[in-house]
């Protein structure tokens, strides 16, 4: 019984991570009706921005004198590495989507497709394919009861998921921001003729989800421990398979679906088999897509004839 | 009416037979001519143009994007290598051994591979095909993982290790500038031939709007599936002929990078042209030859140049035409408009 | 015989009823028009019968037999034809390709034959080729053939998919709003067309259609649609003066006008 509390504990903190990614992959196709294949490839830089950003204020320092990395310092990094991959998520936007945004729907498909497979290899140039040790921003302190482990890092990575994912809400349905936001995935033309400035709210969605996504590249980090250039990779279409499970475009649905995800890999590595892990989210993505495309919480749309 | 057959049959037999005598002349020359180095980028050449004409005719052609296509080539790989060690002993109880039996055990199996990727493309398609665009996409990442996931745990096929038969040498080295030619001309003829007909016409008129193909009585899922395995057989064959150039065939061989060098091919040479795809098929592999040592600086050329083509040029190469049209001979036909 | 009968359709899109009950019958080389303002469900109707929808209560009945929740394919096989509101051609295929794609009937070789290129396929692309420039030059575009279709002017446009259509050997059309964008000498000539599909090629017609001179002038009978209901059917005549159907065109009268 503990056991499988265990693996229940450890598949919500994974898919808490997963959750945070999907909300990114789901408002840009609420938007643009576009997967962006890239939002991986800032997950994982996301992830290395923590990195860098933690051995830039000294974490060595404290690690060496057996010290423990200030709290405040930890927030410091997160606040950094999220701004560092909005930036990066409104420069991709700006430089490969937007030019092909009016395209047929192949062309801005295959861009992201070279989007992704760029960032990929430019990170294996710059930061070495090899993979590091994350920092301990914030230090491992074990709890156990009942035969469950629990550490702090598994708590942090559920208080920072539901911390953002509340803002998230409260962002999307009480901003201007987030009303338009919300207008533009229902009828982006209209919302343009409306008056609403599409092209600042398209940098403001990518920017969100991708400072979302960095958030989980640092959990991630965390609580992986290693971290590698084609992190994303994998990751990154399981929090897509996520968001097409709870219903691409429905913020909550990604939520929904990177937990469920999470579970279901966690329950199939700890009882099936952990060769099997990933092969089980491409399963659920055929199951999703064949029998119920618009996901959990998403509506069935006719097109018009 | 028969009077007219036999002329076309037994020309046709006298025009194969020439080019069988061309291209086995043409193999003594590379040999004699050529150092190894460049003997296997032209081998390769040979495949990939095969990998992306096979392609050209689903996505190009039918513009149902897929972009797990290396799962195929692995099924036509394995297949072929596996039955053509199972099938060596039987031809040559019957043929004995030397070249002939080489060439019949090497080419039923590279028959077999295709079939049995064939197969895996009406499996993965006759699901999938009913979905839109990108959710295809992905849908056959996921098959094409799959299938890289199942070939990785098959023991009996050697799992991650790999699959190299029971010779401790590896896989018989059938692959010759011969038969990869060979099958190159095959599989452009059949699928040439198969583009500019009424199915090629109604495969297009799928991609140009399915709805009204359907309002006009085309039967889209059927004609779909069915481009779908062809290309899925092609990459099954090629898949074969790249196995028997190696020691043995392993699952590493057939990751996502691989689906997304056949997505270069049909970028570069132009979605939907048949030229465009052999041109593209050349391109990476002599892009790949050159970049051996670099070969982190070639992905990131590949989406660099992916990116840039679908901002600047997005019909690629050649468009949806043909080089004949440029050259102003040979039919001119429809392609996707990728261009904004 | 009713060729084709439409028995208490009804179509409903989550909340919206596109289609309550609606019922028709339309006789063998007539034409018939089906009328109402904008959002009225005409081509929703239009899409049930071709099967693009599946009803959701009623039936549709062609030469006797029930086509309800046919595939479109099987619906054009069965003999039912159509164009679209707006223009369906397969724009980057040239004049010639788009109406031969509606061939099915004259191509019997398979895709084997196709790729041995056996004399049945040269055979067959050529009786294709042959039906299609038939077609082509009745409708004045056999000069383009050779053009990519989307680079034709509007009105061409609408005759090639009209052109389009009939290569798959009708019983029945139904053309969606062919006069869309057409000034009156360009109208004039598609009453002339309808009337010569009725006439010569032995055509049965359903014209969805807002151009009121063209719908009074070939239409035999009328059926008035109006928030998905029937609200109206008769001759010109009468359709032209039922308050029913002014009401639903020009709104109700103000309460209280003199």
């Amino acid at each position: 019984m503990s056991e499988l509390v265990q693996q229940i504990i450890n598949g919500l903190s994974l898919g808490s991570i997963y959750a945070l990614i999907a909300l990114g992959y789901t408002m840009v196709y609420g938007i643009l009706k576009l997967i962006n294949f890239a939002h991986g490839e800032v997950f994982m830089i996301g992830s290395y921005a923590g990195y860098y950003a933690a051995t830039v204020f000294g974490i060595e320092r404290y690690q060496a004198s057996g010290a423990t990395f200030p709290l405040y310092m930890a927030v410091v990094v997160l606040v950094v590495a999220m701004a560092a991959a909005a930036l990066l998520g409104v420069s991709i936007e700006f430089l490969a989507y937007r030019p092909v945004r009016s395209a047929p729907r192949l062309t801005p498909l295959i861009t992201a497709i070279g989007v992704s497979l760029f960032l990929q290899n430019a990170a294996m140039l710059v930061f070495s394919p090899n993979p590091r040790a994350y920092p301990a921003i914030i230090h491992e302190v074990r709890f156990e009861a009942g035969g469950v482990i629990i550490t702090n890092i598994k708590l942090t990575i559920f208080i920072v998921a539901l911390l953002l994912m509340f803002g998230l809400h409260v962002l999307v349905q009480k901003t201007w921001t987030g009303r338009a936001m919300r207008a533009l995935s229902v009828n982006l033309d209209a919302a343009k003729l409306m008056g609403i400035d599409t092209n600042r709210t398209i940098q403001a969605t990518f920017a969100i989800g991708s400072a979302l996504a960095a958030a989980g590249g640092i959990l991630f980090g965390l609580d992986q421990i290693t971290i590698n250039p084609l992190m994303g990779v994998l990751t990154g279409l399981k929090a897509f398979v996520a968001a097409v499970l709870g219903g691409i475009g429905n913020i909550p649905g990604a939520v929904l679906g990177g937990l469920l995800i999470g579970l279901a890999e966690q329950l199939t590595a700890g009882y099936l088999s952990p060769d099997y892990r990933d092969a089980i989210t491409f399963l659920i993505l055929i199951f999703v897509l064949i029998l119920k495309p618009e996901g959990l919480l998403g509506v069935v749309r006719q097109e018009k004839v | 009416m028969t009077e007219a057959r036999r002329p076309q049959w037994l020309k046709r037999a006298l025009i194969a037979a020439g080019i069988v005598v061309v291209l086995y002349g043409l193999e003594l020359v590379v040999q004699a001519v050529t150092i190894e180095y460049v003997q296997r980028i032209m081998l390769l050449a040979g495949i990939n143009v095969i990998l992306a004409v096979g392609l050209n005719l689903i996505n190009g052609t039918t513009g149902q994007f897929s972009i797990g296509h290396a799962g195929f080539m692995a099924v036509g790989a394995y297949g072929s290598a596996f039955l053509g060690v199972q099938l060596a002993p039987i031809v040559a109880g019957a043929l004995g051994s030397g070249p002939l039996a080489d060439g019949v055990t090497f080419n039923v199996g590279l028959v077999l591979g295709g079939l049995l990727a064939g197969g895996a493309g009406l499996l993965v398609g006759i699901p999938s095909l009913r979905l839109r665009g990108d959710y295809l996409a992905v849908v056959t990442l996921g098959f094409g993982e799959i299938i890289r996931i199942l070939f990785n745990n098959a023991k009996f096929l050697g799992g991650a290790t790999g699959y190299s038969g029971d010779n401790p040498a590896g896989l018989p080295p059938y692959t010759t500038f011969f038969w990869v030619f060979l099958w190159v001309m095959v599989v452009i003829a059949v699928i040439k031939n198969l583009t500019f007909s009424q199915t090629g016409r109604s495969l297009s008129a799928i991609r140009e709007d399915e709805i009204a193909a359907e309002a006009m009585g085309t039967p889209t899922v059927r004609l779909k599936v069915t481009a779908f395995a062809f290309s899925a057989a092609a990459a099954g064959v090629a898949g074969g002929l790249f196995a028997h150039m190696q020691s043995g065939v392993r699952p590493e061989d057939f990751r996502f990078e691989r689906s997304i060098d056949m997505i270069v091919m049909i970028i570069v040479g132009g979605l939907g042209s048949i030229s465009g795809a052999v041109l593209g098929g050349i391109f990476v592999a002599v892009s790949l030859e050159l970049m051996r040592d670099f070969q982190e600086y070639r992905l990131v050329l590949y989406a660099l140049l992916l990116i840039v083509i679908m901002i600047v040029r997005p019909q690629g190469l050649l468009g949806n035409r043909e080089i004949g049209e440029f050259l102003r001979f040979g039919k001119k036909k429809s392609g996707p408009e990728l261009s904004g | 015989m009713t060729l084709l009968k439409l028995d208490k359709v009804d179509k409903i899109f989550g909340g919206l009823r596109a289609v309550s009950g609606v019922s028709f019958s339309v006789e063998p080389r007539s034409v018939f028009g089906l009328i109402g303002p904008n959002g009225a469900g005409k081509t929703t109707i239009f899409n049930v019968i071709t099967g693009v929808y599946k009803p959701d209560g009623g039936r549709i009945s062609f030469n006797g037999r029930d086509i309800s929740g046919l595939r479109p394919a099987e619906v054009a096989h069965a003999g039912v034809a159509r164009t679209f509101q707006n223009i369906r051609l397969f724009r980057s295929m040239t004049v010639e390709e788009n109406v031969m794609v509606a061939g099915h009937h004259l191509h019997q070789s398979s895709i084997l034959d196709a790729v041995l290129r056996t004399r049945a396929h040269a055979d067959d692309e050529a009786a294709l080729s042959r039906r299609a420039q038939e077609l082509l030059e009745v409708f004045g575009l056999r000069q383009y053939a050779g053009e990519v279709s989307g680079s034709l002017p509007y009105g061409s446009q609408r005759r090639l998919e009209i052109a389009r259509a009939l290569m798959l050997r009708p019983e029945l059309l139904l053309l969606d709003e062919p006069a869309a964008g057409m000034n009156s000498q360009e109208a004039g000539d598609l009453k002339t067309q309808i009337r010569f599909l009725r006439d010569e090629m032995k055509l049965t017609v359903v014209l969805v259609e807002h151009n009121m001179s063209v719908v009074m002038g070939v239409c035999e009978k009328i059926h008035v649609v109006d928030h998905g209901q029937t609200i109206a059917e008769g001759s010109p005549a009468e359709i032209k003066t039922h308050p029913k159907v002014l009401a639903a065109y020009l709104g109700q009268e103000e309460e209280g006008a003199a």
